[in-house]
């Protein structure tokens, strides 16, 4: 390590080891910068700005309000920031609690109800929504979104084939694809996918694309073909280098190859998003050279994952049963976590750290469960199938 | 179209919604009537709230901050009320300070405040951001004689109820307020009473005798102040509950006219066996009064079953502080003229006498004796 990056890593740890909360201070001149705003990096989100200004003036205009809580979602999507989210349910407040309010106002409540975990709620939304229009496109794809995160993966896929006449092939194939390729049809399922993104003009929609190729590389990483995985990767993030769930799929892809290196280059601007904060700490961990922000980093994880507790949020339990196994090295904390996320969301990556923490805390019956969904549901997993010793 | 392939992404990527969520933190620290306070309140959501990037270039100055300084104060303290005893403390605010969280810079308010009643519960109400965004939340640390608590605001729970203590601290509140309730409430200690006297006597064809053993009269009374525990605890718990609410100067009335009835069966008995049965039935009556004095002391809806516990836990044992008291000297005088004559037939006559008059009081509201009970 050349003395230069030793001594940035060394003021990197000093940082991040201040208490969250040093003294209140009197800044000592009018210029300083306090605070970089999210539209400074990327303008366009002062249309949020634009938007909140708008309603605010008339609260209960449903035009304005819906593109709000769509560009509010967008913005919380682009930089993993759940302040838009707050702001997308604020702008909703008046059909909020309405029983029946109009489907576009419906729609957006359940994407929104989603994002922050309240499955169960989205889909009530949804099923109200598709029973009053059953060829609303959107409101099938979304429900098959949430569908296969619960592991309703039949039904998840009925709600696609009802997206197919209504959506480019390549929306339908990778609505398909998803629950397809974790219950028993991998291979056909990446077929059809990669030939669908083959015969899909990029150009038009490189956020579709982006998407598509992340896909292909979750799956062709589930299936052992690192390769393969590693072109998918790199084609998603040339469509779009900043897409945090990319980044945090990506990341975990390299862990797996055991490239940590790379994911230092790749995450290092990015300590502000828990999920990559865990996948940057998990990497360093593995570094001789990182240990000193590896331990300021895992002490950093540890105070957001209290904070949130203490605020009564659940959403990343996911990633804080990762830490506790990987990084805190509490297997019982970790399998109550990964147990509790379990019962919430179950993507094959809740699955794998299930298993990992079961596996941990030599819990027989806990990973016998695991392996039983694995092999009822027949998932294609390969990490997951050395976790359990299944093959 | 265009709406199709954008919903869809933000589905794939919802998960990845991952940094810190607005919070402020809270804190107040309490010296009886003196409260001091710091709240930290994120500049990114105060921008959202009343714009402080005034050039709008994305950053936030310090030279920004400073010219919002009344405007933040001003919104923050709109937000936040603390009242003690039911009436308002006056809230201040110092000068915007700037602290660093692990999430970015946020402002600084040093509180004041001063309530007008040092009661010792603060009701604290709090709605910053929940208009711009309801996932927001309020931490607050309370400190209050070097015990801390945490509580958290969101947009469902805006007020919190602060310093009734800990569990213990409460449950004994509650005993202690029990115990002076009945030595207090002399309609239920005088009913008590009525139905005591006899205990430490025989009824033997239309005469008193001294009871023969102290055992014998000890049963009496134990069986008398069971039968009417049991019977007032129900009755409580009913009431508090609101599973059953009768109007209390009918409630009252019946409590008078229970000593009235009690007392007379003393001077001209009616009833010489099973006074249990009827300090049982009478138990009940009195179970509705003993919670009325509970309401009025304000039940937390947290700890209704620890306060109801503890407040019959008291009543409990202000009676057998009375029965303590009571039976041994009773039974030394039992054989006596002074105790069947003075005691039991003139004390059962005042009792008669005064409760009459509380039940012409309280059935009629009117005022005939200075107010004891």
């Amino acid at each position: 390590m050349s003395r230069v990056r030793c001594c940035a890593t060394l003021v990197l740890a000093l940082i991040l080891a201040v208490p969250a909360s040093a003294k209140p201070y009197l800044p000592a001149d009018d210029s300083v910068v306090l605070e970089r705003l999210p539209e400074k990096i990327d303008p366009s989100l002062r249309e949020v700005k634009r938007l909140r200004a708008a309603l605010e003036r008339n609260p209960n205009d449903l035009a304005v309000a819906a593109r709000l809580a769509r560009r509010a979602l967008e913005a919380a999507r682009e930089t993993g920031d759940p302040r838009f989210l707050g702001q997308a349910q604020a702008a909703l407040t008046p059909w909020w609690t309405q029983p029946d309010p109009p489907g576009t106002a419906l729609l957006l409540r359940a994407t929104l109800k989603q994002s922050t975990h309240d499955f169960d709620g989205a889909l009530s939304d949804l099923d109200r929504l598709i029973a009053r229009s059953p060829r609303d496109g959107q409101a099938l794809l979304t429900r098959a979104t949430v569908l296969t995160v619960q592991g309703r993966y039949a039904e998840a896929r009925a709600d696609c084939a009802r997206v197919a006449p209504l959506a480019v092939p390549l929306v339908a194939v990778a609505c398909d694809a998803a629950p397809a390729s974790v219950s028993g049809e991998a291979a056909s399922a990446y077929r059809a996918l990669t030939v669908a993104l083959a015969g899909a003009p990029v150009r038009n929609s490189a956020d579709l694309a982006e998407w598509a190729y992340t896909l292909a590389g979750e799956i062709a990483q589930r299936r052992g073909d690192a390769a393969v995985a590693e072109a998918h990767f790199r084609a998603a993030l040339a469509l779009d280098p900043r897409d945090p769930y990319l980044l945090a799929a990506y990341a975990d892809f390299l862990l797996e190859q055991n490239r940590a290196p790379e994911i230092i280059a790749l995450l290092k601007d990015y300590s502000r998003n828990d999920s990559l904060l865990l996948r940057l700490a998990l990497a360093e961990a593995r570094l001789p050279d990182a240990q000193e922000a590896f331990q300021a980093h895992r002490a950093e994880l540890k105070n957001r994952f209290d904070a949130a507790r203490r605020r009564g949020d659940s959403l990343h339990r996911r990633e804080e049963a990762r830490y506790a196994l990987e990084l805190a090295g509490d297997a019982t904390a970790a399998l109550r976590l990964a147990r509790d996320n379990w019962k919430v969301q179950r993507e094959s990556a809740d699955l794998r750290v299930l298993a990992a923490a079961a596996k941990a805390a030599d819990d027989t019956p806990a990973l016998r469960e695991a392996a039983d969904w694995a092999h009822r549901n027949r998932l294609e997993d390969t990490t997951l199938d050395a976790l359990l010793g299944t093959r | 179209m265009r709406t199709l392939l954008t919903l869809l992404l933000w589905l794939v990527a919802a998960a990845a919604a991952a940094h810190k969520p607005s919070d402020s933190y809270l804190t107040i620290e309490r010296h009886g009537a003196e409260i001091h306070g710091q709240w930290d309140i994120a500049l990114r959501d105060l921008d959202a709230a009343i714009t402080l990037d005034a050039n709008g270039d994305g950053e936030i100055t310090w030279g920004e901050v400073r010219a919002r300084n009344a405007a933040i104060a001003a919104y923050a303290l709109a937000r936040l009320d603390l009242a003690s005893g039911g009436a308002a403390c006056k809230l201040d605010a110092g000068d915007v300070l700037i602290d660093e969280h692990s999430d970015g810079a946020y402002a600084v308010l040093r509180l004041s405040a001063a309530c007008p009643t040092a009661d010792p519960v603060l009701s604290v109400d709090y709605r910053l951001l929940f208009d711009v965004d309801p996932t927001h939340r309020g931490l607050l640390q309370y400190v209050e004689d070097d015990r801390s608590y945490s509580v958290i605001f969101s947009a469902g729970a805006r007020t919190h109820k602060l310093g009734t203590g800990t569990r213990g601290q409460q449950l004994a509140a509650y005993v202690h307020e029990g115990v002076w309730h009945i030595w207090l409430g002399f309609d239920h200690i005088l009913f008590l009473l009525s139905l005591l006297l006899p205990a430490v006597l025989l009824r033997r064809d239309g005469a008193w005798l001294p009871a023969e053993s102290f055992r014998g009269a000890f049963w009496d009374v134990a069986k008398i102040v069971t039968a009417f525990t049991v019977a007032h605890s129900i009755t409580l718990t009913l009431a508090a509950l609101e599973v059953v609410t009768l109007p209390s100067r009918w409630v009252e009335s019946a409590i008078a006219l229970s000593v009235v009835l009690a007392a007379v069966n003393n001077v001209a008995p009616v009833v010489s066996h099973g006074r249990w049965l009827a300090a049982f039935g009478f138990g009940l009556i009195h179970g509705f009064g003993f919670a009325g004095a509970l309401r009025d002391l304000g039940l937390p809806s947290g700890s209704l079953a620890l306060s109801l516990f503890g407040f019959n836990v008291g009543v409990e044992l202000g009676q057998l502080a009375i029965v303590a008291l009571f039976l041994p000297a009773a039974f030394q005088l039992r054989g006596t003229w002074t105790y069947r004559r003075v005691v039991l037939a003139g004390g059962s006559t005042l009792i008669a006498t005064i409760a009459g008059i509380w039940l012409v009081e309280r059935a009629f509201n009117v005022a005939i004796l200075p107010a004891i009970a």
